[in-house]
């Protein structure tokens, strides 16, 4: 007899949805190669590098605190002093 | 389950709307002064939106029932131009003495540029001054991280800060600890796009526990949800969380943040 993991049981209520979410990104990556032309944007290099954070296992459960970074710009703890 | 949406721009929501939000279980929202999409001309223009927020807003709620608190500031949105800021700034006192307001919000930063920095610095030497509790308007997108670090920084070093008193909104993955960690109260909106959704606030709510945080819609004139507030009750319970949990957060906390503003006088039901 299997014994469900919690693991488990939260996969069986995430994983049509995020089935959904994947071909949603596939779809919308598709729908700008399609549009042609040259898309030398950064955030197309974000979305690259994020797409690659996701993927790779990881210890911490911390994937999405990840990729809010990826998306964001850095902070200057130096923020106060007069920008030279 | 009766909530509160403890961030709501009500004046950009329609009365079917509220009527809604009530048959859903809403009791109090808190609505705090914000950019309402394009820049005010003059003084005079916030001073009517301040009347808007105090005086016609709390009689368009309780037609339903719901208890209307506002939160009266100059938003991070239009704080860039700090000439014109001290111009409004001196217009909240009178209204901070209304029989609905909660305190100073939302301010904060948007670009985080130093013009921004040195309208918020009045914000609080205000609030410091009036002995009020303070709302923060953390910014959107790239600009959050960075924006919500450095409001920290502002509030750490200024040492008659009650931390307790402070709500730190918008929180997502990347910023709900830096807040919480400080002992700030942590507001998360559920937005559709940008901000979180319902499912990752409950995410928010295992990692960290329930203490601290606050749901809100922020539901204003783009797009956003009045009733996200509910829609996190049952992501939730689909969830299996108990009762008790999920009260927490959408009523027990709110009370307890509102219940140190000097107007606040909500009485639950037995």
């Amino acid at each position: 007899m299997t014994i469900k993991t919690k693991a488990l049981e939260v996969l069986d209520r995430e994983f049509l949805s995020l089935r959904c979410k994947i071909v949603e990104v596939a779809a919308a990556l598709d729908r700008i190669a399609r549009a042609g032309g040259e898309c030398d944007d950064p955030r197309i290099d974000q979305v690259r590098r994020s797409l690659e954070l996701v993927a790779q296992p990881r210890e911490a459960a911390d994937r999405a605190e990840q990729v809010q970074l990826l998306f964001s710009l850095p902070y200057d703890p130096q923020w106060r002093q007069p920008r030279v | 389950m009766d909530f509160f949406d403890p961030h709501i721009h009500i004046a950009s929501r329609t009365t079917d709307e509220l009527e809604l939000m009530a048959k859903m279980g809403c009791v109090v929202v808190g609505e705090p002064a914000f950019w309402m999409g394009y820049d005010r001309t003059s003084p005079a223009s916030f001073y009517d939106y301040y009347r808007q927020l105090t005086e016609w807003e709390p009689k368009r709620t309780a037609q339903y029932g719901i208890r209307h608190y506002a939160w009266l500031g100059l938003n991070a949105k239009e704080a860039e131009n700090v000439a014109f800021a001290k111009e409004v700034i001196p217009l909240l006192p009178e209204f901070l003495d209304r029989p609905n307001a909660l305190g100073i919000g939302e301010i904060g930063l948007n670009k985080n540029t130093r013009n921004e920095v040195a309208t918020l610095e009045m914000l609080i030497e205000l609030a410091m001054k009036t002995n009020e509790q303070m709302l923060f308007h953390t910014p959107h997108l790239a600009d959050k991280y960075p924006g919500t670090r450095m409001i920290l920084d502002m509030l750490r070093a200024d040492s008659r800060v009650d931390r307790s008193r402070v709500c730190i909104d918008h929180l997502e993955e990347h910023t709900i600890r830096l807040a919480l960690d400080e002992g700030y109260w942590a507001g998360i909106t559920l937005y559709p796009t940008t901000k979180a959704t319902p499912e990752r606030a409950a995410d928010m709510v295992e990692i960290y526990g329930p203490e601290r945080i606050l749901v809100n819609s922020s539901a204003d004139w783009g797009p956003s949800n009045p009733t996200a507030v509910p829609n996190f009750i049952l992501v939730m319970r689909r969830r299996g969380h108990p009762e008790s949990v999920i009260r927490k957060v959408v009523y027990d906390n709110p009370l307890e943040f509102f219940n140190q503003s000097r107007h606040f006088e909500f009485v639950p039901a037995e």
